[in-house]
């Protein structure tokens, strides 16, 4: 453990007004719900804020709420809650998945939908489900709160659509992807406690063999978690071929950004991508 | 930053600590209040010999603050209610260094709260966040499905 | 023959603490005054250090600092070769290489004051790979090992098939890190307690560091929470470490490294680069084996010498051939240096002699099993050092009962047409090899290892030898010798934790050899005692308490006896390597994903003929355990290096497989008794390190059609081929 303890501090936010106000107060204080992010890099003496405040208790970040329209989920919710919700699990499937793919039971028991989107990993695993459930955040701060789709969220590397002073309150899910058919698949250096080198998340609605309506995000392949609209828009609209998958798989190759790491090859989740699109459009027919 | 109070339930036991509030829950349970049972082999977050009860819930000691679980009910290896689990680890040979039986044991008890007669697979996804070097696992494996049996 | 205690799975002595959490493990162990300890390491492979400097930001003043110019002693860690220095003076020679180290009261402030130890240094240029180091002349140790005319056999040979095989580094990754604890006093000298497999080495290594004579050195083992080879040698520098701080500090010191410096800091196994050229008769028997074999040991010697000796005498395996050359050879690299690994060299060549086997049988045109058959030893033939094969050995029918056992026909049948239609190709592979038992040649002699049974005058039994339990089951199994042979409950026998103060020297709890070795010593002691207490050839354990209340209490010490002849020439390499061998054949049945590259092991089947099983779950466990870190050296486990560090130095980037990833492991045993191992007992601790590697690429290769023959094998670069 390489942090030196006199140089942090951590207080409980005891509701949502002390918080925001700790965010907008310009001394630096920075939100820790699960803290299974920061406190692996406090650990490794690499954290870089010295204030914290925990949201982990305030009301209005946790719980699950359904409306006929959508469902919201409070961005304090843990992935062993939401993969374990019986309408999540029937109409959102793929968060449930991810939900099971992050971490272990222990950190799934402690980390939250809002820590995974707010680090802004583009190995993250819930993203990519989020991307094509076309999921819209709410954020909220001592100015008031606002709503952006998720797609337009992350910006680049790490950087977000949020200021200092906002928390991420809400993640808002349309409840229109349910007769959808939907696929995922995550591709990782083993079968559990793994960062992704490829995740792969897209819906599709066929006529017949016709896609009317596709959607794919894909994590591990460019800086932020990737909606692939050019993909999306070579498909939507198309018959079902071999032609249209070779095309598919050159489009996607050259939509995506992958880099090597230190867990994989550009090259490798280039080819994994390219075949889990294969895969994925296969099983639409 | 000054030291904070905290006040912990470990073991149903109520104990009052006065400490940095980003210490770790493992440091505190291990240094404050001498229950070494709960063992540290990564820091951070991957190996699970860690692992203890935190408001029922299994979590990774090693990855939580203790001033943002102040008040929590912490359950660890000392806890008198984990002989059935470790009767069985101690039969079926599901221990050898011992090191991450600890946490292995926790975690074994969160699977069991929640599917008490699991299969295989899923006694593999219940352990997945717990990583044993000498085993082989498969022994870990029996050792839950006899508590399973057992509890019939 | 029917075995009271031996053979049944007796709970084991040293289990309640473990799984009651009550295992002293170094860690746990707070002494009052305890001051805590940090290292301060090279940041270069290679260079010279120019100047050192401490920030202002710690009280410098409230901390102890010891470089090499304190050490009172000889600062040089002893092993093999005095070349490896406790502390690096001017000169460094890998990155994470120890300059200095600190302790203060308060652990939470030494990785401040370690970040605020600013050192200067001027970079030389440094050497990373083999051939460079070859070239170079950077070697350490060369070995040649010759039977019959290897030269003389290319001309008759029908074929001639080459290869060339490399595996890499490997962490023991033993999830308790290394820790120490010291203490010192001008009476009775330096006590360090902690983490380790041999005391004794230890406590060899820290006389000469502090001019100390051997009763002033006490080492103490605590809990070891894993080892596999990782503690053999490491051990002596951290404890080096821990007792210089305590030495200079007037403190005890706990010296504890997190997960990140124990991985990049410490041993690993050996990387190694295996060539064959073989000659083969038209009918497929073996004329000729020439190999050559290459290990990197890193920036000192520490074991590199014996672990290439290992990898020798295992390189053509358990094969019959007339003619056979191995010419080995351990180069130094600016690499921290690597040392004792599980297997210790067998697994390193092994598993380039049974990817080449299934070469040789496809270049052939025969089934694999069907070419090894022709060329397995048997009963009366010489191995590759000319040792001849004693005992009773039935290996064609070990290989024959392994793969029925897997369905292996069947399999390689089916896989054949599923493979046809699916992107998931199903392959089965397997391999065939065996693992000497104890120290090589006159090792065991040199040691003279000593074991000694006390019996109090109520008829307890207590064993003291210096074999550390890690987790395998020293403690139960030897009791369980003793109280087979003493015909006593297993219940009163003990065996006490081993402290140098108070047990004599058995050697190092290595090599597969504290069963099979000291057991015997056991076995033999407990002889001894019975003649002494005068009993007749049958007698009840009340008669046992009371012929030792007859004759009080007392202790037997014995000393090894070399079994018979064991021929060895150290100098021609040749003889009888080892005392016994283990035998074995693995099967691994994989799944390769061709969308993905990624591999599967499905079934693993792991049978092996290991003289005699003392105790049947814990010899399944060394079996399963083993087989896993295999799997992991297989698929999983790859050291990255850049400029000579590692830098995936953290459990979530060092990939070991988790319970999802492993299989179900079928073990079987046979036994044929070896007369000198402990009621008929071999070693098998190393011996399930050497199959899974070479079983596993044998499998994939079946599965894809496509050859591969180096580990890690990860799915980039099966993806890549298959692509291609």
């Amino acid at each position: 453990m390489r942090a030196h303890l006199p140089d942090f501090e951590l207080v409980v936010a005891a509701d949502l007004p002390s918080a925001l106000s700790l965010l907008g107060n310009g001394e630096s204080w920075r939100p820790m719900a699960g803290g299974t992010d920061l406190m692996v890099l406090f650990n490794a003496g690499r954290l870089p804020y010295r204030k914290l405040v925990s949201i982990a208790k305030i009301a209005e970040l946790n719980g699950i709420t359904v409306s006929p329209d959508s469902i919201t989920i409070a961005a304090g919710t843990t992935y062993s809650v939401i993969q374990r919700n019986p309408i999540l699990k029937a109409e959102f499937p793929l968060l449930c998945q991810a939900a099971n793919w992050t971490g272990s039971p222990a950190n799934q028991n402690r980390g939250t939908i809002g820590g995974n989107i707010a680090n802004a990993s583009p190995a993250a695993d819930t993203p990519p489900a989020l991307l094509v459930y076309d999921a819209e955040l709410e954020l909220i701060s001592a100015k008031g709160s606002r709503r952006i789709p998720y797609h337009q969220f992350h910006t680049g590397y790490k950087a977000m659509q949020m200021r200092p002073d906002e928390l991420l309150m809400k993640i808002h899910l349309p409840r229109s992807h349910h007769s959808l058919k939907q696929y995922a698949r995550k591709v990782g250096t083993r079968k559990a406690q793994a960062i992704s080198k490829v995740c792969f998340n897209g819906t599709a609605q066929m006529d017949g063999s016709v896609i009317t309506s596709i959607r794919i995000g894909i994590g591990s392949v460019a800086p932020i978690p990737l909606r692939c609209h050019q993909v999306e828009t070579a498909l939507t609209g198309q018959t079902l071929t071999p032609t249209l998958i070779s095309h598919a798989r050159e489009v996607v190759a050259q939509e995506i950004k992958p880099i090597d790491d230190i867990r994989s090859t550009s090259q490798y989740r280039s080819l994994v991508t390219q075949n889990l699109l294969s895969e994925f459009l296969r099983q639409l027919l | 930053m000054t030291e904070t109070p905290v006040t912990l339930t470990v073991n149903g036991i109520s104990y009052t600590v006065t400490v940095p509030p980003m210490k770790r829950l493992l440091d505190v349970l291990r240094e404050d209040l001498s229950l070494t049972g709960t063992k540290e082999g990564c820091g951070e977050g991957e190996c699970g010999a860690c692992s203890v009860m935190l408001d029922g819930l299994l979590v990774n000691s090693c990855l939580v603050p203790v001033k943002q679980v102040d008040g929590s009910q912490i359950e660890t290896i000392e806890s008198a209610d984990l002989d059935a689990i470790q009767q069985a680890f101690a039969e079926t040979g599901a221990a050898q260094c011992g090191i991450c039986t600890p946490g292995m044991i926790l975690a074994a008890q969160e699977l069991l709260n929640h599917t008490p007669h699991p299969t295989r697979e899923q006694i593999r996804e219940g352990l997945a966040g717990n990583i044993c070097r000498c085993t082989g696992y498969q022994k870990i494996f029996d050792a839950v499905e006899l508590v399973s049996l057992r509890n019939a | 023959m029917s075995y009271r205690v031996i053979g049944s799975a007796v709970l084991r002595k040293e289990v309640a603490g473990k799984v009651a959490g009550t295992a002293d493990y170094v860690d746990d162990l707070k002494l009052p005054g305890m001051w805590h300890g940090i290292t301060v390491r090279s940041t270069i492979a290679r260079g010279r250090i120019r100047n050192i400097t401490f920030e202002p930001g710690v009280p410098w003043d409230e901390f102890t600092v010891v470089t090499a110019n304190d050490i009172p002693g000889k600062n040089i860690v002893s092993l093999i070769v005095e070349d490896q220095p406790y502390l690096a003076s001017d000169t460094i020679n890998h990155a994470y290489e120890p300059i200095l180290l600190l302790a203060h009261p308060n652990k939470y402030l030494l990785e401040k004051a370690r970040s605020l130890v600013k050192i200067d240094y001027e970079t030389l240029p440094a050497i990373f790979d083999v051939d460079t180091a070859l070239q170079s002349e950077h070697v350490i140790k060369r070995y040649l090992m010759e039977k019959g005319d290897v030269d003389a056999a290319w001309s008759q040979a029908a074929h001639i098939f080459e290869g060339e095989y490399s595996t890499g580094a490997q962490e023991q990754l033993y999830i308790e890190p290394n820790g120490m604890i010291a203490t010192f006093d001008h009476k009775y000298g330096v006590t360090v307690r902690g983490s380790m497999q041999c005391p004794y080495y230890i406590h060899k290594s820290l006389m000469p560091l502090f001019d100390l004579p051997a009763e002033k050195i006490r080492v103490i083992q605590q809990e070891t929470g894993g080892a596999f080879g990782g503690k053999e040698e490491y051990p002596s520098m951290i404890a080096g470490h821990a007792a210089l701080l305590a030495w200079k500090s007037g403190h005890p010191v706990k010296l504890i490294y997190d997960r990140e410096e124990d991985m990049a800091a410490t041993t690993k196994r050996h990387p190694s680069r295996t060539r064959h050229k073989t000659a083969v008769a038209e009918d497929g028997t073996l004329l000729a084996m020439d190999i050559e074999f290459v290990i990197d040991g890193g920036a000192y010697a520490t074991l590199s010498a014996v672990v290439l000796s290992r990898g020798t005498i295992h390189a053509a395996g358990p094969y019959r051939c007339s003619n056979v050359r191995v010419r080995s050879t351990a180069v130094i690299t600016n690499s921290p240096p690597h040392g004792a690994f599980r297997g210790f060299g067998a697994p390193q060549s092994i598993f380039a002699l049974e990817r080449h086997m299934d070469r040789i049988a496809r270049g052939l045109n025969l089934a694999p099993e069907v070419f090894r058959e022709r060329n397995l030893l048997h009963t009366g033939d010489t191995t590759a050092t000319g040792q001849t094969i004693h005992q009773t050995l039935d290996l064609p029918g070990l290989q024959k009962r392994a793969l029925t056992h897997a369905s292996y026909c069947a399999k390689k049948a089916s896989f054949r047409e599923l493979n046809k239609t699916s992107a998931v190709k199903k392959g089965i592979g397997f391999a065939t090899f065996f693992h000497g038992a104890g120290f090589t040649g006159s090792g065991e002699r040199y040691l003279q290892s000593v074991a000694n049974l006390r019996v109090t005058s109520e008829g307890k039994v207590q064993i003291l030898c210096s074999m550390t339990e890690m987790g395998q089951g020293t403690n139960t199994v030897l009791t369980q010798v003793a109280a087979e042979m003493l015909n006593i409950p297993y219940e009163w026998v003990t065996i006490l934790r081993p402290d140098t103060a108070l047990v004599p020297n058995s050697g190092p709890t290595v090599a597969s050899r504290t069963t099979m070795i000291i057991g015997k010593l056991v076995e033999n002691a407990s002889k001894v005692l019975k003649n002494k207490l005068g009993l007749p050839a049958e007698y009840t354990c009340e008669q046992f308490a009371a012929a030792c209340a007859q004759h009080g209490a007392q202790e037997i010490s014995v000393q090894y006896q070399e079994p018979g002849a064991i021929y060895w020439d150290d100098q021609k390499y040749r003889g009888d390597a080892y005392g016994a061998y283990s035998w074995a054949v693995y099967v691994a049945e994989v799944s390769v994903d061709t969308l993905t590259g990624e591999t599967c092991v499905d079934h693993f089947t792991a049978l092996q003929e290991v003289g005699r099983v003392l105790h049947p779950i814990l010899a399944a466990g060394q079996i399963e355990g083993g087989v896993l870190q295999g799997i992991g050296f297989a698929l999983y486990e790859k050291v990255q290096f850049r400029d000579g560090a590692m830098v995936n130095n953290q459990m979530t980037n060092y990939i070991v497989p988790t319970s999802m990833d492993v299989p179900a492991i079928s073990v079987l045993f046979e036994e044929v008794p070896y007369e000198h191992g402990a009621l008929g007992a071999k070693g098998i601790g190393e011996l399930p390190m050497d199959g899974p590697a070479p079983a596993i690429l044998n499998a994939i290769e079946d599965a894809l059609g496509v050859s591969f023959n180096h580990v890690p094998l990860l799915p980039e670069e099966i993806l890549e081929r298959c692509e291609g």
